[in-house]
């Protein structure tokens, strides 16, 4: 340290490698003082003139802002704030080409002066010693001051460094060609840097100031000298003029001899360099209050008849400085901003003069010649030697041609300062920093790509594990659940017994019946299983169906209805075969017999068709969680609260219904319910450890409640939110989706079905949005449909696969009952094919048992093909209904065999007609039923889909 | 208003590299004006030649590779090429010599190659070397300086020379050579080279007519010449100083330390240096950037290995003169050199820098 300052005394100084001497040029301006110029028309300021963030701007199109108001604000530490140059009113902000080599646009703010140049309230502060620290800061970051040499990094950033310091360098290198606005700041203003110096002295508190000077500016340093005559830790070091002696590292090593080492900022190694003309922005600020509205630049170039040093004020356009120095028009217009090293050529003079614009540059042609042919490199080595970076400029080169980035960041490509020398002296002409440029930009993509990968690496693998998790938990909780199921069943209990006739019974009877009576089979299934409340539920459910039947009217909704249903049944596809293996329980059958009372209750209701799907998944979603607890809390009571709860649930299915009006609000409703059901549901778990059953159906309950009441209110809503909805379904439902799957990995049982029932309800959701969506935006939604869909489809078969048992067969029961009633409308239409009944049912009956299995196994098939059909269509918009079928279609007839579908097909028919006789078979055996219910689904679904096509 | 767009810097050097290399060409003139004076017309008809049929060479390529014909042919490279050629033939080599080894070195060494800054080889030398190996008779028939031939040579003589092989009198090459006193004439460094496998000592072959007074008659002149040439090179910063600098001084050590050990097999520096193309190698030659080393340290070692192979070569060698080869092997090694003498990257620390190679 010593040893520096003595050297520095001596007037020794160090040397950096390489280096130029290209012609100087300052005397074109540098004898005349700098000018004030008349306000322009317009101010073009760019929110964003430093390194770091642009601040949010915090005036309005059309107000009047006072002088040094501020325009922008940002509480990041990276940012400074703009201020308004002159009082005028705001005009426009809108991109605008701004100082960047690459002609980038950019967000400005217009400013068009009243001419009144009225100032803002200022603050004087006379004594600046008498501020802390911290208030000098305060005011030089609001000052929105940032370095005004070239790189514009913030300046309080620079300055708040808690390193210890050794050297603050005052940097008036000023060693670009042309440039002499610090030359003529100094020798008209040194005695406020000399303030601005005093000021960062106080705040940064080195042990010394170094001002390197380079020595072709003898006036200055003359000024300089004399200001600082009585300041003991000032020293004005006078460097030999070498280009790039400006560039920070340069000046560090002249001055010091310390080397800064490569990604490693000056201040580790105490040394914090400001620019002169920050040291006058600062004093500026500090004392006067005065924020950085206004810059010297030098305007130059013998393209002008008057080249001279001006203040402008920031967001002069260009063109207007250009003007005021008289610049005489060429044919080759080329204009500067920079210096002729380092600067770069502007696209338009509409280019705004920014806190680091310290020159302009209108050459002349013969100055500055704009067309350099480039030869071969010969390998002269004239760039090595005059890097002052110590690179090998022509080894670059070639890798930078040949894409070889691995080359290029072991020739150290990054450390290149871009400063030119390399290029300047390149006798073949090779534009080099160009080629570096190129470079640079190419390996940051490169790396930005490899790191996204590595992001989405890490995600798919974290996907994979926790399906993984959730699969084994799920294997493991099913085992549990079958051999308690088991051990349940084979305990030969009256009990048991008695609810599997009981069941069995109710079921015959609601097949038996047919719509006109829907409410007795849900009478029946509730009376048979015969503990609590039945009569209140069967009531209230007669009540219901009763409302219902005498809605039906609207046919062509039915179309629509089926293609909802088709949907809504889609996640339960999966869980179908597994879920029929153990129709045996009473629950499920229960369950089914809801389903299918529902089902009815939908097909009646079908005016909006949205309407009905988002009930449906409302009284999914209710009667699942009530399933569910059932096994686990109810050991004894279980038939009761299932009843209970599938009352509720249709009450509320029917209140929904009765509301609907608007479609979309429904939409829109359930998924609020969603949302809203989540946090109850989850609750539920943890609440139920004891009295499981009411808690649970009294949260659904409560959750329901909620559901309509956000329905209501979201019909005023969702008028407007539904454009955007379209758009956000993918965001909306992906945090659910994963919200649902976190959820279960830990109370597994109740949650994960919750989560699956939640599911499922949007996948329904969805299906029923874009229906309506469709019918709007039916060439945007293809796009989303797919993205939506996907995540959606994924998430309910993972569901799916969790809550086996009870809730597949609810589903499939659902799934089947609304397919059967679609058909019996159909019929009720149809009612002209008639064909012999009573044979095929009879056929029906024989060949049942022997094609049990196959018809599951078909069953599932088919709705699998409608599944994915399903998906296909979504995702073209249009003519869906009839490719979907046609689709389903074929693949059925592949695999199907003719028997099967004909026997379905009679079933169907003869139901349609006989009602009562066809009851009959089926009341048998609950088995039976079960798979003729299937046989019957399919075979409507089938004859829909024709009369669809037709 | 909208702008001529260009790319920093936009100021420029004044140097081009086609000017760099008429300068180079320019500095060959006082050594061929040299060679002119105490060897007669047959290097200049050499150079001519050579310079002919490389441009012819340059063309056709170019117009096979389809390059920017005007532009490359005239940027001077093979021209130089040839001139180089042209100053290192023997001066009575017949006219094929200039015109297959111009060809073969712009051609082959140069465009073959990629064409200008991407020849790993001098093509000048290579170009030489290739004659010396495929043509020795002819390439080792170097004509005694004018004022010891017994016969007039004047240009009408040489160029029948060159072209038949005889001068117009009808003497033969080799009666040319002949001394007036009936032995036949060599250059010095292959008199000196002789005379030490028959078994005489330096000091004695320094009696030969052929190297007269001080080093060799003529070509101590001649190397003169080049040197002046060099020198007024990096006056002008076409060339860098380092490497003929390097390289003088790294034979003079050689050299020294040859006659520290045995005064009687070696010749003085003096005579090294003004002999054969030794300074037309150290600031023609060498310093030929394509071929050369890049990094200034490189270039020191560049120069003083091609010293050592020089040296190696004059003095134990089967080839009386060696820079030719010397520069091959040193091109050869330039690329490795290069790799091992990577400046250390201003902010890295010098094991990095050097752990890169
Ligand atoms: S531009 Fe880069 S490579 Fe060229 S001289 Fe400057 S630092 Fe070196
Ligand atoms: S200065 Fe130009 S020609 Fe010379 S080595 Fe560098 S890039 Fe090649």
């Amino acid at each position: 340290m010593d040893s520096i300052i003595q050297r520095i005394d001596k007037g020794q100084f160090w040397k950096f490698h390489g280096g130029i001497h290209p012609p100087e040029q300052k005397f074109i301006t540098a004898d005349q003082p700098i000018r004030t110029l008349p306000l322009p028309n317009e101010l073009i300021l760019p929110l964003q003139q430093h390194i770091g963030q642009a601040g949010k701007v915090i005036v309005n199109i059309g107000d009047s802002v006072l002088k040094g108001q501020p325009l922008t604000h940002s509480d990041h530490p990276m940012a400074v704030p703009i201020h308004a140059p002159t009082s005028g009113k705001v005009t426009q902000i809108k991109p605008s080409v701004i100082a960047h080599p690459s002609g980038l646009e950019e967000l400005c703010l217009f400013l068009e002066p009243d001419g009144e140049d009225k100032w803002c309230t200022r603050n004087i502060c006379t004594d600046f010693t008498t501020l802390s620290n911290e208030q000098l800061i305060e005011k030089i970051a609001n000052a929105g001051i940032s370095g005004m040499g070239g790189a514009g990094f913030p300046t309080h950033i620079k300055v708040n460094n808690s390193a210890e310091i050794e050297y603050l360098i005052i940097n008036a290198a000023e060693c670009e060609p042309y440039i002499t606005a610090d030359d003529l700041l100094i020798r008209e203003q040194s005695p406020t840097i000399i303030d601005g110096i005093n000021i960062l002295h106080k705040i940064v508190s080195p042990k010394v100031v170094l001002i390197g000077i380079e020595d072709n500016k003898p006036k200055a340093i003359q000024a300089l000298k004399n200001a600082t005559k009585n300041i003991e830790y000032i020293k004005v070091c006078v460097i030999p003029t070498k280009y790039p002696s400006g560039g920070e590292k340069q000046l560090i090593q002249i001055l010091t001899g310390k080397e800064i080492p490569s990604g490693s900022l000056p201040s580790s190694q105490g040394v914090v360099m400001q620019n002169i003309a920050t040291c006058y922005a600062i004093a500026d600020a500090v004392i006067n209050d005065v924020p950085l509205i206004k810059r010297v630049t030098t305007v130059t170039g013998l393209g002008l008849n008057k080249p001279q040093n001006v203040w402008a004020l920031l967001g002069t356009p260009v063109g207007f400085l250009l003007k005021n120095c008289e610049y005489h028009t060429q044919d080759t217009k080329q204009v500067i901003m920079g210096g002729p090293m380092m600067g770069f050529s502007l696209p338009s003079d509409r280019v705004p003069v920014v806190k680091i614009t310290n020159c302009i540059l209108a050459p002349s042609e013969k100055e500055i010649s704009t067309k350099d042919e480039e030869i071969e490199c010969i390998r002269c080595g004239q760039c090595a030697d005059v890097c002052p970076a110590q690179l090998l400029p022509q080894e670059l080169q070639w890798s930078a041609k040949a894409k070889d980035h691995d080359q290029l960041n072991k020739l150290n490509l990054f450390d290149c300062i871009e400063c030119g020398a390399c290029a300047y002296v390149c006798p073949s002409h090779i534009p080099l920093v160009h080629y570096y440029r190129i470079g640079k930009s190419e390996i940051r993509e490169q790396k930005q790509l490899e790191l996204k990968a590595e992001k989405a690496k890490v995600r798919f693998e974290a996907r994979k594990a926790r399906l993984e998790r959730d699969k084994k938990a799920r294997e493991e909780k099913q085992r549990l659940a079958s051999e308690a199921r088991k051990a349940r069943m084979n305990s030969g209990t009256t009990e048991a017994n008695n609810e599997k006739s009981a069941v069995a019974a109710a079921l015959a009877r609601v097949k038996a019946k047919k719509q006109q009576t829907p409410t007795n089979d849900d009478n029946a299934t509730e009376a048979k299983s015969s503990q609590a409340n039945p009569q209140i539920a069967a009531a209230i459910a007669r009540a219901k169906a009763k409302k219902l039947a005498a809605k039906k009217e609207a046919e062509q909704t039915e179309v629509s209805a089926t293609k909802n249903i088709e949907e809504t049944t889609t996640p339960d596809v999966e869980s179908t075969p597994e879920a029929t293996d153990k129709p045996k329980d009473k629950k499920a059958q229960v369950a089914a017999a809801v389903a299918k009372a529902k089902a009815k209750k939908l097909a009646a209701k079908k005016e909006a068709e949205q309407t009905e799907v988002s009930a449906t998944k409302n009284i999914e979603e209710t009667t699942t969680p009530d399933v569910e607890s059932t096994p686990e809390a109810t050991d004894k009571p279980k038939d009761k609260k299932a009843q209970v709860a599938a009352a509720i649930a249709r009450a509320k299915a029917k209140k929904l219904a009765a509301k609907k009006e608007a479609e979309q609000t429904e939409v829109s409703a359930t998924k609020n319910i969603e949302e809203t059901t989540t946090p109850d549901v989850e609750s539920t778990p943890e609440a139920t450890d004891k009295p499981k059953d009411k808690k649970a159906q009294v949260a659904a309950a409560v959750a329901k409640a909620k559901a309509k009441k956000l329905a209501a209110k979201k019909e005023a809503e969702t008028a407007k939110a539904r454009e955007s909805q379209s758009e956000n379904i993918e965001e909306t439902t992906t945090p659910e989706v994963k919200s649902t799957t976190e959820v279960t990995d830990k109370p597994k049982d109740k949650k994960a079905l919750v989560a699956a029932a939640v599911a499922k309800a949007k996948a329904k959701k969805l299906a029923a949005k874009k229906e309506v969506e469709q019918a709007k935006t039916q060439e945007s939604q293809p796009e989303n449909a797919e993205e939506t869909i996907t995540p959606e489809v994924k998430s309910t078969t993972e569901v799916a696969d969790k809550p086996k048992d009870k809730k597949a067969l609810v589903a499939a029961a659902v799934a089947k009952a609304k397919a059967k009633k679609l058909a019996a409308k159909k019929e009720a239409e149809q009612a002209k094919a008639p064909e012999p009944v009573p044979e095929s049912v009879k056929d029906i009956a024989s060949s049942i048992d022997d094609n049990q299995t196959s018809v599951h196994v078909v069953e599932s098939s088919v709705q699998k093909k409608e599944n994915q059909s399903d998906i296909k269509n979504s995702s073209h918009s249009g003519n869906t209904i009839k490719s979907l079928d046609e689709e389903v279609e074929q693949k059925e007839n592949v695999k199907e065999d003719d028997k099967k579908s004909k026997i379905a097909a009679a079933v169907a028919k003869a139901r349609a007609k006989k009602k009562e006789e066809k009851s009959a078979p089926i009341t048998i055996e609950e088995d039976k039923k079960n798979r003729i219910a299937a046989a019957v689904a399919k075979a409507k679904a089938k004859k829909q889909q024709r009369s669809e096509l037709n | 208003m909208a702008f001529w767009i260009a790319i920093s810097p936009h100021n420029h050097i004044q140097k081009t590299t086609s000017a760099l290399m008429r300068l180079v060409i320019y500095a060959t003139i006082p050594g061929i004006l040299a060679q002119w004076y105490f060897f007669g017309w047959g290097n200049l008809i050499h150079i001519f030649l050579a310079t002919t049929t490389a441009l012819v060479a340059e063309f056709f390529v170019l117009s096979l590779r389809e390059k920017k014909i005007p532009q490359q042919i005239f940027d001077g490279s093979a021209v130089l090429t040839a001139v180089l050629l042209g100053v290192s033939l023997p001066a009575l080599a017949p006219w094929w010599i200039s015109v297959i080894g111009a060809a073969f070195a712009v051609v082959i060494v140069k465009q073959l190659y990629g064409g200008l800054g991407h020849n790993p080889f001098n093509p000048a030398m290579a170009g030489y070397v290739m004659l010396l190996i495929s043509f020795p008779v002819q390439m080792t028939s170097w004509q005694p300086p004018l004022e010891l031939m017994a016969h007039n040579l004047d240009f009408v003589n040489t160029l029948t020379m060159i072209f038949s092989g005889f001068t117009s009198e009808g003497f033969s090459l080799e009666q040319l050579k002949t001394h007036v006193d009936g032995y036949t004439m060599a250059t010095p460094l292959d008199t000196v080279k002789t005379n030490l496998t028959l078994g005489l000592t330096i000091s004695e072959s320094m009696n030969n007519t052929v190297i007269g007074d001080h080093f060799g008659i003529g070509w101590e002149w001649i190397n003169a010449a080049f040197f002046a040439g060099g020198i007024f090179l990096i006056y002008k910063k076409a060339i860098d100083w380092v490497t003929p600098f390097v390289f003088l001084f790294s034979l003079f050590v050689f050299t020294f330390i040859s006659f520290m050990l045995s005064p009687d097999t070696s010749s003085s520096t003096m005579f090294h240096w003004l002999n054969g193309a030794c300074m037309l190698g150290a600031f023609f030659i060498l310093t030929d950037p394509v071929s050369g080393a890049t990094s200034t340290k490189g270039r020191i070692v560049f120069a003083a290995l091609a010293a050592f192979l020089v040296f190696i070569i004059r003095q134990y060698g089967g080839y009386p003169d060696a820079v030719a080869f010397s520069v091959l092997l040193c091109n050869m090694c330039a690329p490795l050199i290069d790799q091992y003498t990577r400046p250390r990257t201003y902010g890295h620390s010098e094991s990095k820098g050097e752990g890169n190679a």
